[in-house]
């Protein structure tokens, strides 16, 4: 006899059980593998002996130009990875809180926290950058202290609010993936609901919370370079930059943006690698 | 007669539409053994699950020790303390040796000194015959294992009654008899048990009265020895032709 179907039939589920379950697995998986880095390489390489082949003799090659530009290059690929942190840190703090409200008992404050995950997982992510550029004052005053808010620190602002919904939802889903009967077992023992969840069901939560977080991450941190469309100088402006810097040769376009996403990958395939490992990992174990 | 441990009148529970119990009433005694048998989606473990207040219930009277648990200002945990439940699942906490699962409740709950809740849960992992087991991981023991650690975390809370909802239905055939001769040892201590099972030997050996639910309602209930041997209701008896 079950009294509690654990997989029951969405048909049959009320309206907002629906719209709960429905997204529940919005975000791409990533999944990197070797060959898409060996494919990227090869585009690469390819793309440079055409552009080679293409230009002048007496110009200086597509690696030589490279090579050149890495440094600058690099630096912002760095502010890429800052902003990633950042948001990744700050979304994943008020996203805990956001998910732990989301599965209160407390309808009001869970209902709430529902309309705000839903809203800020469903708005595109560059809708809030633009948003927190233009709503932030670039001069802030807080306590007489007056403090300058680059748009960089902004975009951190603004792609930590779909990160922070994206959280609170692995936090719910997390919480949820653990089987009812841990539940009834530590209520029968006499555990407060505050016990339950954090000596009992957190503990357990959490480890399967990860796998989708590092997922998250991965994907915000491709989501930097959105940034750019804001003014911030990441690796993507400056890419730009560099391409006019070297007279806009329509032929070097393939190889300085693929150098681009090979950094991409090179930073990402790492994670994606860890993120699969883990999810196997704990999907064998309880 | 002095009132009974537990005692159950006139329970009414539904899900929705579909009303699973249908006014049921049972007592049992200091000391008793209670089986309730009967066909899957007869309500039993829902009925054992209202005893400690896991599903609320519409309409009734459900008791233990005086404690009304059909009342709004009910003090779960009041109710707790003196109700021990184990499950066909076992939901031992996985991240927990067998020794912590039978230690937390007690300093949480009970809010008890640590080290006398160590060594009393050392001698209930003795008491259920698993020394040597103390630093395993659910992970790694057997089911009949898992099931007699979550026996010793129920006994650590030194309940009154306890409650055991087909403890044997999810184990392999050849470790059934391991929990059930533990379960026989409780019985024979003198706890009161109330057992949702479909060991029909073991009813009969430790009963002291056996209950056939069907459809929500309690069809027929008997002495062990009156109950197999001779029973009356056609449902009862088309049951036990199915399972003996």
């Amino acid at each position: 006899m079950s009294t509690h179907p654990t997989k029951p039939m969405a048909v049959l589920l009320p309206l907002p059980d629906i719209l709960r379950n429905r997204d529940a697995h919005k975000l791409p998986i990533i999944r990197l593998t070797w060959w898409h880095g060996a494919l990227l390489c090869a585009l690469l390489l390819a793309s440079a002996t055409i552009a080679d082949a293409a230009s002048a003799p007496a110009k200086a090659g597509v690696f030589a130009i490279l090579l050149r530009w890495t440094p600058l290059l690099l630096s912002g690929f760095g502010l890429n990875i800052l902003i990633s942190v950042m948001s990744m840190g700050i979304g994943t703090a008020l996203g805990a809180f956001l998910g732990l409200a989301l599965i209160s008992p407390n309808r009001p404050l869970s209902a709430t926290a529902w309309a705000v995950t839903q809203f800020f997982r469903n708005a595109p992510w560059l809708v809030l950058l633009f948003f927190m550029i233009f709503i932030l004052p670039y001069h802030m005053a807080i306590g007489g202290f007056t403090f300058t808010l680059p748009d960089w620190v902004k975009a951190v602002i603004g792609l930590s609010l779909p990160v922070m919904a994206n959280v609170a939802e692995i936090v719910r889903g997390g919480v949820q993936s653990i089987p009812k009967g841990q539940w009834e077992a530590s209520e029968s023992l006499g555990f407060t609901r505050h016990q339950q969840l954090w000596q009992i069901i957190l503990p357990q939560a959490v480890k399967r919370m990860i796998p989708p977080w590092m997922n998250l991450y991965a994907i915000l941190t491709t989501s930097t370079t959105l940034a750019s469309i804001v003014g911030v100088s990441d690796v993507v402006t400056l890419a730009a930059q560099v391409l006019s810097a070297e007279g806009s040769r329509p032929d070097l376009l393939a190889p300085i943006y693929g150098y681009v996403l090979v950094m991409f990958y090179l930073y990402i395939y790492p994670i994606a690698w860890a993120t699969r490992r883990l999810e196997r990992k704990y999907q064998v174990r309880n | 007669m002095a009132e009974p441990l537990l005692s159950i009148e006139n329970l009414h529970k539904r899900f929705g539409q579909v009303e699973v119990i249908k006014g049921v009433s049972l007592t049992v005694g200091k000391g008793e053994v209670a089986c309730i048998i009967g066909p899957s989606g007869s309500g039993k473990s829902t009925l054992i699950r209202c005893v400690n207040a896991l599903v609320p219930f519409e309409q009734g009277s459900v008791k233990v020790l005086g404690i009304e648990v059909n009342d709004p200002q009910l003090d779960k945990l009041r109710l707790r303390k003196h109700v021990g439940m184990v499950f066909q699942q076992y939901n031992l906490f996985p991240h927990r040796t067998a020794l912590q699962n039978v230690m937390m409740a007690p300093i949480q709950v009970l809010k008890r000194n640590k080290h006398e809740v160590e060594s009393e849960a050392y001698a209930l992992l003795k008491k259920v015959r698993l020394e040597g087991k103390e630093h395993s991981y659910p992970g790694e023991l057997s089911g009949g294992q898992q099931q007699r650690v979550a026996i010793a975390r129920s006994l650590a809370m030194k309940p009154d009654l306890m409650l055991f909802d087909e403890v044997t239905a999810a184990l392999d055939p050849e470790t059934v008899g391991e929990v059930l001769i533990t379960i026989r040892q409780l019985a024979e201590e003198g706890m009161t048990c109330v057992l949702v099972t479909h060991e029909m030997g073991f009813a009969r050996e430790v009963a002291n009265e056996v209950y056939f639910t069907d459809r929500g309602v309690i069809v027929e209930h008997a002495p062990p020895a009156t109950f197999f041997a001779n029973p009356t209701d056609p449902r009862t008896k088309m049951f036990l032709s199915q399972v003996l």
